[in-house]
């Protein structure tokens, strides 16, 4: 397959299926659509060779609109669906897509497992903190007191955090977006990029269940306040002085935790704003708890340190078991204790 | 037989056609080993046989419990044998627990070898023995010979410096040498064995074979008091060729393999660990070479879920399972059924509900197998009828799987699963091949791709993806026709289901008719049976034949779609009987497929049945009830049979 002439450069058009989207108009997932495709041209993917594979829900729809492979599954199995295609074929470029119930929920521990094998797959869950395709009901990363037709009373169990989970689980790429972002692309070149199960989680607004649920700092007013835009490398730095004034994120050495420290004159250092290491575990899991409210919301690639992917260790394994070994099946027939009745 | 093994009335005896040993003890005492070994010896003289390994669910039950016992029961003899056999003959007990749940079955007359050592008091209570049977007379209805293997093994193994625990382990090797001596076996293979086995032990290795070696000579040398007889079983007259003995697990395994090669493809194997299926995940996963790729998975759902991504990428995805994994697995087997892709399923069967008896064997999974999805989700569904027959039908269920892309079922249970028989090795040359086909370019006119237009046997294409030019989706959502878009209109539905029902039902004109395994079409009664009571039907009907009943035993293998001419078939009988280890699944199928007045008789101990529980129940047809002597039909009536438990209390 790697002998074929060179594509010619797509367009997103040719990335568009030819199914009629349906989700409701004003949907988070119709800003993700496009920015999945635009990635796509931007990483000149062959779309033969691309596969998205989803579970249920909302979100789950979207292999339908891309023009490459895909398969709609079932609820919260995608990961175990996406293992089988990239064992059986590690040449695929095989994408997840999958939401807060499909993966958070039923799909739990599926999320878990293919994370801690650490498959070569992107994995982006669009969290809307809500069940949109069943119509309303809270899921297990709305937040305490969401009303809902199952919970008219207001929730009280404690939310999931996603990117905590995913670090829990082991893995070795976190990274958050949310859907109306400009800079989602690039997050998600970033997750390609990453050899290994690469996990996003983007923030989207189901407008007609949670509706603007993440204006607090999505919303375009006050977002330098709010978003921690991370970049490896550079300080970890949000705010102007237009709005407030310039902040950094730094570590509270005697707390062991951070703090939000004021940069004056630009002067990071004298704040002791810590540098952005995407492999640096440890800081990756307390930006991944921060609280939002007291901290702003940490984005982009929070944490990206490769290990060898599953697959790969699995066909190297294979391929050591096979090595001068020849599939003899009649001496496999014949193999142990055997006697012969004379004829 | 028992009988034949004691000296003092035998001397008239001529040598029994078979006999049947069962070697029982704590589950820390290597009864399935020994079995297994005494089976490998037993199948090396040429005898025919059938084994019933029969253990507890405990790991590692707490020591000298009635419930921790662990036993092999082995059939074996100069004629042909499909069945482990009723009754033992000898009893091999190694301590006081194992006398007390196995000495109930064993043959009026027949002999007890009973390792005294092990009567202590503490012992006797665990097994609630109130005293010690070996000399209170109870079992005089038997042959005791009881005597103190224990020491006797220590004793044995002196030389070698084992510690006292490590020199009683030897001690099924001492039994097992006495039984080879019994039956006038070879050693030499089985020294050869743990020669092999404790390679890097030496002095276990040692150890062992004299434990054996001091089993044997004290047989040799008549220290029993000269109370046995040794036997010699001719060798079974079988066709020509080279011989392997094989346990079910391992058929389905090799199957498996034969049936990918012949497809052409790599195998992906999907599996979670269960009892009594984890076998065949253990087996696959050393055949590496073979194109095989197992993936042990996080649970039940995501085994299967593998097995389907791997097939929708081109290979051949199959998983296994019980009962209860099974369960797990049906919304993703209704995914296979609608999205059209291959798919093995094998399942392994033991008893139920929920947990049930995990390492008992049933058939109570053909209702789930042929009817358990959500939606009109129909599936072809095969069963193995003994541990060999479990290769033909791995090989059969990947056909169906791939020529009609189908998830297809194949039921084993516990009892095929873990017995072995001797089998003829086959010559892969002799299976036609079965290239699976993947769709290179557009199949519709103007370049359209069209995933789900179906060929004249309603069969879709298999496109892989990666294939330039063939980008489509599929799921789960009902489909229009040959684009396989979403569409949920109520035309596209109807369409799509009679098309799903009427693809499987058209596997039918593809499979063999149904035969007649003993008798012929036609006749007074029938005797109907599908998996692994294959064993005691045949030989039950092969005595009531002998005895001049007009019954015929016909054994199904593809019990969904049921072969052709089934219905056509049962009709020429005057009355049909289904024996099944359940409470009368087929029975109800093959009454509502074929308006047949099938009487059920059924079984669900864990256990297989005895040939004389089906036999007793044929002679009913015949003599054995009142007004039905001399074999004069019996008035026709709704009412069901008897149970087993009526007839054979």
């Amino acid at each position: 397959m790697n002998d074929m002439t060179p594509l010619a450069k797509l367009t997103i058009k040719d990335w568009e299926s030819d199914q009629e989207v349906r989700w409701c108009p004003g949907c988070g997932d119709y800003a993700i659509l496009k920015a999945v495709q635009r990635t796509m041209v931007d990483l000149g993917s062959d779309p033969a060779k691309t596969v998205f594979v989803s579970g249920i829900g909302c979100s789950s729809r979207f292999p339908y609109y891309m023009a490459s492979y895909g398969f709609h599954t079932i609820h919260g199995r995608a990961p175990a669906f996406a293992t089988g295609i990239k064992l059986a074929n590690p040449e695929l470029d095989v994408w997840l897509v999958t939401g807060d119930g499909d993966g958070m929920s039923i799909g739990g521990n599926h999320t878990m497992h293919v994370i801690r094998r650490n498959l070569n797959t992107q994995i982006l869950l669009f969290n809307n903190e809500i069940y949109g395709l069943t119509k309303g009901q809270y899921s297990p990363t709305s937040r305490v007191g969401t009303t809902s037709p199952t919970t008219p009373l207001g929730s009280v169990d404690r939310p999931a955090r996603p990117c905590a989970f995913a670090l829990g689980a082991g893995a070795r790429f976190v990274a958050r977006g949310f859907d109306v972002s400009k800079h989602l692309p690039d997050v998600l070149k970033a997750a390609h990029a990453h050899q290994g199960a690469a996990f996003v989680e983007i923030f989207q607004n189901c407008i007609v269940y949670n509706k603007d649920v993440f204006d607090d700092f999505a919303a375009p007013k006050g977002a330098d306040q709010q978003q921690l835009w991370l970049k490896h490398g550079e300080p970890m730095l949000f705010g102007s002085d237009k709005t407030g004034g310039v902040k950094g994120i730094a570590l509270d050495a005697a707390a062991l935790k951070l703090k939000v420290v004021d940069v004056v004159d630009g002067d990071w250092q004298a704040a002791g704003v810590i540098v952005h290491d995407v492999t640096n575990r440890s800081v990756a899991h307390m930006l991944v708890e921060l609280p939002f409210g007291p901290f702003p919301m940490a984005l982009g690639v929070i944490y990206d340190d490769p290990a060898p992917s599953y697959e790969d260790a699995v066909g190297e394994q294979d391929a050591r078991a096979r090595a001068g070994k020849a599939a003899d099946l009649g001496k496999l027939l014949a193999k142990g204790q055997t006697w012969t009745v004379g004829g | 037989m028992a009988d034949a093994l004691m000296a003092e009335r035998d001397t008239e005896h001529a040598t029994p056609e078979a006999v049947v040993v069962r070697f029982a003890g704590d589950s820390g005492d290597g009864m399935q080993l020994t079995g297994g070994q005494f089976t490998l010896s037993t199948a090396l003289a040429g005898n025919d046989l059938a084994t019933f390994p029969d253990f507890p669910a405990e790991i590692r039950a707490p020591q000298g419990t009635l419930f921790g016992v662990s036993a092999f029961q082995i059939n074996f003899g100069s004629t042909d044998i499909t069945t482990a056999g009723d009754q033992p003959d000898v009893l091999v007990a190694m301590n006081p627990a194992a006398l007390k749940t196995n000495v109930p079955a064993l043959k009026a007359g027949g002999l007890i070898i009973a390792d005294s050592g092990e009567f202590t008091k503490r012992n006797l209570e665990k097994a609630k023995y109130d005293a010690n049977p070996l000399e209170d007379g109870s079992l005089a209805k038997w042959q005791l010979l009881a005597f103190d293997i224990s020491a006797l093994t220590i004793e044995a193994v002196k030389p070698f410096g084992l510690g006292n625990k490590e020199a009683l382990r030897c001690k099924n090797m001492w039994t097992l040498g006495l039984a080879l001596w019994m039956f006038d076996r070879d050693r030499q293979p089985l020294i050869d064995w743990l020669n092999d086995k404790f390679a890097k032990k030496p002095e276990l290795a040692q150890a062992n074979i004299a434990a054996l070696n001091a089993g044997h000579a004290y047989g040799e040398t008549a220290e029993i008091g000269g109370q046995i007889r040794q036997q010699h079983l001719a060798p079974v007259p079988s066709e020509a060729g080279l011989y392997r003995t094989v346990t079910g697990a391992e058929a389905v395994s090799l199957g498996l393999v034969a049936g990918a090669q012949l497809a052409e493809l790599p195998m992906f194997f999907g599996g979670y660990p269960i009892t009594p299926a984890s076998a065949i995940l253990h087996n696959l996963a050393k055949l590496k070479e073979f194109g095989v790729t197992t993936f042990q998975a996080e649970d039940e759902i995501a085994a299967i879920c593998s097995a389907i991504g791997a097939s929708y990428a081109g290979q051949l995805g199959v998983t296994s399972s019980s009962g209860p994994g099974i369960a797990l697995k049906g919304e993703a087997m209704g995914l296979a059924i609608m999205t059209e892709l291959p798919l093995v399923i094998v399942n392994s069967q033991r008893g139920g509900p929920s947990t049930g008896l995990p390492t008992k064997t049933e058939q109570s999974d053909l209702y789930q197998a042929i009817y358990g999805r959500n939606g009109d989700a129909p599936m072809p569904v095969i069963a193995a009828r003994s541990p060999s027959d479990c290769f033909e039908c791995a090989i059969e269920a990947c056909r169906i799987a791939v020529q009609y892309m189908t998830p297809v079922m194949l039921l084993t249970d516990g009892y095929i699963g873990n017995a072995s028989e001797p089998w003829k090795v086959p010559d892969p040359a002799a299976y036609k091949p079965f290239p699976a086909q993947f769709l290179g370019e557009a199949n519709g006119t103007d370049g359209e791709i069209l995933p789900y237009k179906r060929d004249a046997r309603g069969v879709r294409p298999w496109i892989k993806p990666g294939t330039p030019g063939l980008m489509h989706r599929i799921g789960g959502i009902e489909k229009a026709q040959d684009t396989g878009n979403l569409d949920y209109s109520p035309a596209a539905h109807q369409l799509q289901t009679d098309a799903r029902k009427d693809k499987v039902d058209g596997i039918a004109a593809g499979i063999p008719a149904q035969d007649v395994d003993q008798g012929q079409a036609g006749g007074k009664l029938a005797v109907v049976g599908w998996g692994s009571t294959y064993g005691p039907i045949r030989q039950a009907v092969r005595r009531a034949r002998a005895k001049g009943q007009d019954v015929s035993h016909i054994h199904v293998r593809h019990v969904w779609p049921l072969p052709a001419n089934l219905g056509e078939l049962l009709h020429s009988y005057d009355r049909v009987l289904v024996p099944e280890m359940n409470t009368g699944q087929f029975k109800t199928v093959l009454r509502d497929q074929f308006l047949v007045d099938a009487k059920p008789l059924n079984k669900v101990s864990g256990q297989p049945f005895t040939i004389a529980e089906i036999e007793s129940v044929i002679d009913t047809y015949f003599d054995g009830v009142p007004g039905n002597a001399g074999g004069s039909e019996l008035a026709a009536d709704k009412t069901q049979l008897p149970s087993i438990k009526a007839v054979n209390p």
